[in-house]
């Protein structure tokens, strides 16, 4: 074979080495999504220290300080590690077949955004073994906790976070590239499948608000060990001001973890429903709004600290405003399915799950948005409740429908529909019998992130936890569901779902490590 | 608009980025001058340089003042107003002294932190002296009287009769590597 020919067809290169130094946008999409599958084993792990501590009142398993590690490193491991990495895998997958492209725009910059990753988690990791512990100061690390009462290994979570910043900013800047320079020809931004459009907005939000976190983690960093007071009233700072800041980042996030779910439930409902997805513009205006409101209603996050009348009357009026959008997203959806030819394969499932279970957190998050009534639920299990509910049957469900809808394509195999289905209802059980009962106990006063609580919560707290035991182990099946898939699935056809539109099922099943070479004849329709 | 400037190039956004890290350093100074120009956060004003008429003094509107001290991190000090409240007229000149004593058996340096409530009364307390503008040092075991000057400017709003002046003690004997001089 000629040096010429092995140029236009090479596949893969052999051994562990392909892995490391691959520049293709397919590998890279598997090594984020597996890599954030681990990672949502070991937060999992750390949420089941939580509940098996929780399972009864008083102290049983774990002394307080250990507990505030746990859920600390629970927050920042499935928020950075397990959620984040996620949709950048499926954006590596997915963006580059959606939009008939080649590959990512800047494929090395690729490789290395995801090599960062499994160091910032090392570090971050190793901290549970240095003395005096892992970061115990909350997810949120608010000042003083981080900076006066910190634990040393704080320095260890600031250069983590880092590392987590650059990673996610140098995959945002790649997506926004990718997708405005590498269209097939023919394709305007109006045609974008929504979920491209999703990610393409989660990808500016990206943009704009690491940068914002690296800066606090930085004033943290500076105030523990360069002697500033950027958060110390003593030497003229505020810790208000970190709450500020903090939330200016960590509001936005929030829908950096929601919005590219909202796109693959708007590619996953009309191929089950076989109608095109109703209300398109309406569908990218509504994601542009809720991703333009994000950015001015960061301080509902923080009604309780003093804030003038005025304020709390703007973030609260903003941050009810962000229902409309998302109405109108809701309403698209179950506008897509009525009168569709429906059938209820396991991604459809989850989607619809997630519209259902999203809308309860929506519904809880508007409860919250009423500034005189989040006094009373300011930093109780209500907010737990919320949060969980938005972000694992939203978030992680959006995640798990889009791997069980693109696996045929992705490995060439179809998995076992009747374990999906299992694994989609012990799902659905678990996760509405750990979060539901929050809301409970939370309205009744239990406050968050302690490791005791007052007898009157022990029923609802033992069902939680029974919940929580029930869902993390389903997600072994689902482990267990993949592995089969790749190793001894049926051969999927070449468009596995009937009413499946769009270019990445115009590629053939299993996807070639090349796809798009040259660019696709868009067919107008 | 130049090609490398664009949002959709690399380095039209790595521009943003660098443009948002630095925003994220420039909340800091907005967020006191947005404190200080809506009047939130109760912060008060330094040393007053103005020229109050003194007429004023005649008004016989009475304003309630109460001070509070407080140790941060409930550091072993004793540290309490001499007097807990006082009323005097708007526009009326007022001397009144917290004592401070170190009960630590080194030498600290303190620095007290004012706040105003409600916030919106913080640009009408006018302090002409006041042991908060400087770093007090202390030898162990000093016992202090902390001055305080101040005047109710006649303009306060109409609504309010009585505020409260807290002063926070720090120690920032450590931070203050220089040692109190």
């Amino acid at each position: 074979m000629s040096a010429h020919a092995e140029t236009l067809h090479h596949g893969p290169a052999k051994g562990f080495s392909r892995w490391i130094l691959t520049t293709n946008h397919k590998d890279i999409g598997t090594l984020y999504l597996v890599f954030s599958l681990i990672m949502l084993f070991i937060g999992g792990t750390m949420a089941f220290v939580i509940r098996a501590e929780l399972f009864q009142p008083g102290l049983q398993l774990v002394m307080p300080e250990f507990f505030n590690q746990m859920t600390t490193m629970h927050g920042l491991i499935m928020i950075f590690g397990a959620v984040m990495p996620a949709f950048v895998g499926l954006a590596n997958w997915q963006v580059p077949l959606m939009i008939g492209a080649p590959d990512m725009a800047l494929p090395r910059l690729n490789n290395f955004s995801f090599w960062i990753l499994p160091f910032a988690f090392t570090m971050l990791l190793s901290t549970l073994f240095m003395p005096g512990g892992a970061p115990n100061f909350g997810w949120t690390f608010y000042a003083p906790l981080s900076t006066t009462y910190a634990p040393p290994s704080v320095t260890f979570f600031v250069f983590a976070v880092h590392m987590m910043g650059i990673s996610s900013i140098l995959g945002a800047i790649n997506v926004i590239v990718t997708i405005f320079n590498m269209r097939a020809p023919g394709m305007k931004m109006m045609d974008l499948p929504l979920f491209v459009w999703t990610w393409l907005i989660t990808a500016f939000l990206l943009i704009a608000v690491m940068p914002v976190l690296a800066a606090v983690v930085t004033m943290v960093l500076m105030d523990v060990h360069f002697g500033t007071s950027f958060f110390s009233a003593a030497g003229g700072g505020d810790p208000v001001l970190f709450q500020h800041v903090f939330w200016f980042f960590a509001h936005p996030e929030v829908y950096i973890m929601v919005l590219p779910a909202f796109g693959v439930i708007s590619e996953i409902i009309p191929t089950f429903a076989r109608k095109p997805l109703f209300g398109y513009r309406a569908m990218v205006l509504a994601t542009a709004s809720i991703a333009f409101l994000s950015f001015i209603v960061w301080a509902h996050h923080m009604f309780t600290v003093g804030m003038p009348l005025a304020g709390e009357l703007f973030f609260m009026y903003t941050t009810m405003l962000i229902a409309v959008p998302t109405g109108v997203k809701v309403f698209n959806w179950i506008s897509t399915m009525f009168k569709g030819s429906m059938t209820f394969e396991t991604p459809m499932l989850f989607a619809i799950a997630f519209i259902v279970l999203f809308t309860i957190g929506g519904l809880s998050g508007l409860m919250l948005a009423i500034a005189p009534a989040d006094f009373q639920y300011h930093d109780t299990y209500f907010v737990v409740a919320h949060f969980h509910y938005v972000l694992v049957p939203g978030s992680v469900f959006g995640i798990i429908a889009g791997v069980y809808y693109w696996l045929p394509k992705w490995t060439g195999k179809m998995y076992d529909e009747k374990l999906g289905q299992w694994h989609f209802w012990l799902s659905f059980i678990g996760v509405n019998l750990t979060f539901f009962p929050m809301h409970f106990v939370g309205l009744a006063g239990m406050p968050r992130r302690i490791p005791d609580y007052a007898l009157q919560f022990a029923d609802f707290n033992m069902l939680t936890s029974l919940g929580a035991f029930l869902f993390g182990t389903t997600q072994l099946l689902f482990v267990y569901i993949l592995v089969k898939t790749v190793r001894s699935g049926k051969p999927a056809e070449q468009l596995p779902w009937e009413g499946a539109r769009g270019l990445e099922w115009s590629v053939p099943t299993p996807a070639p490590y090349h796809t798009f070479t040259t660019p696709p004849e868009l067919d107008k329709e | 608009m130049k090609h490398w400037l664009k949002p959709s190039s690399p380095s039209g956004l790595m521009l943003i980025v660098v443009l948002m890290f630095g925003f994220g350093f420039a909340l800091v100074p907005l967020y006191d001058v947005f404190c200080e120009v809506t009047g939130l956060n109760g912060k008060t004003n330094g040393a007053y340089q103005g020229d109050m008429n003194v007429q004023a003094a005649n008004s016989d509107r009475i304003i309630t003042v109460q001070f509070v001290a407080n140790r941060n991190d409930n550091l072993p000090w004793e540290f309490s107003p001499q007097q807990e409240e006082i009323k005097l007229a708007v526009g009326a000149h007022k001397k009144t002294y917290f004592s401070v004593n170190n009960s630590y058996d080194r030498a600290v340096v303190a620095q007290a932190i004012p706040s105003v409530s409600p916030p919106q009364a913080a640009d009408y307390l006018n302090k002409i002296e006041c042991f908060c503008f400087q770093q007090q040092p202390l030898e162990a075991g000093e016992a202090k009287q902390f001055p305080l000057v101040f005047f109710i400017d006649p303009a306060l709003p109409e609504d309010i009769s009585k505020l409260t002046l807290s002063y926070t003690l720090f120690d920032i004997s450590e931070r203050d590597a220089s040692g109190g001089d």
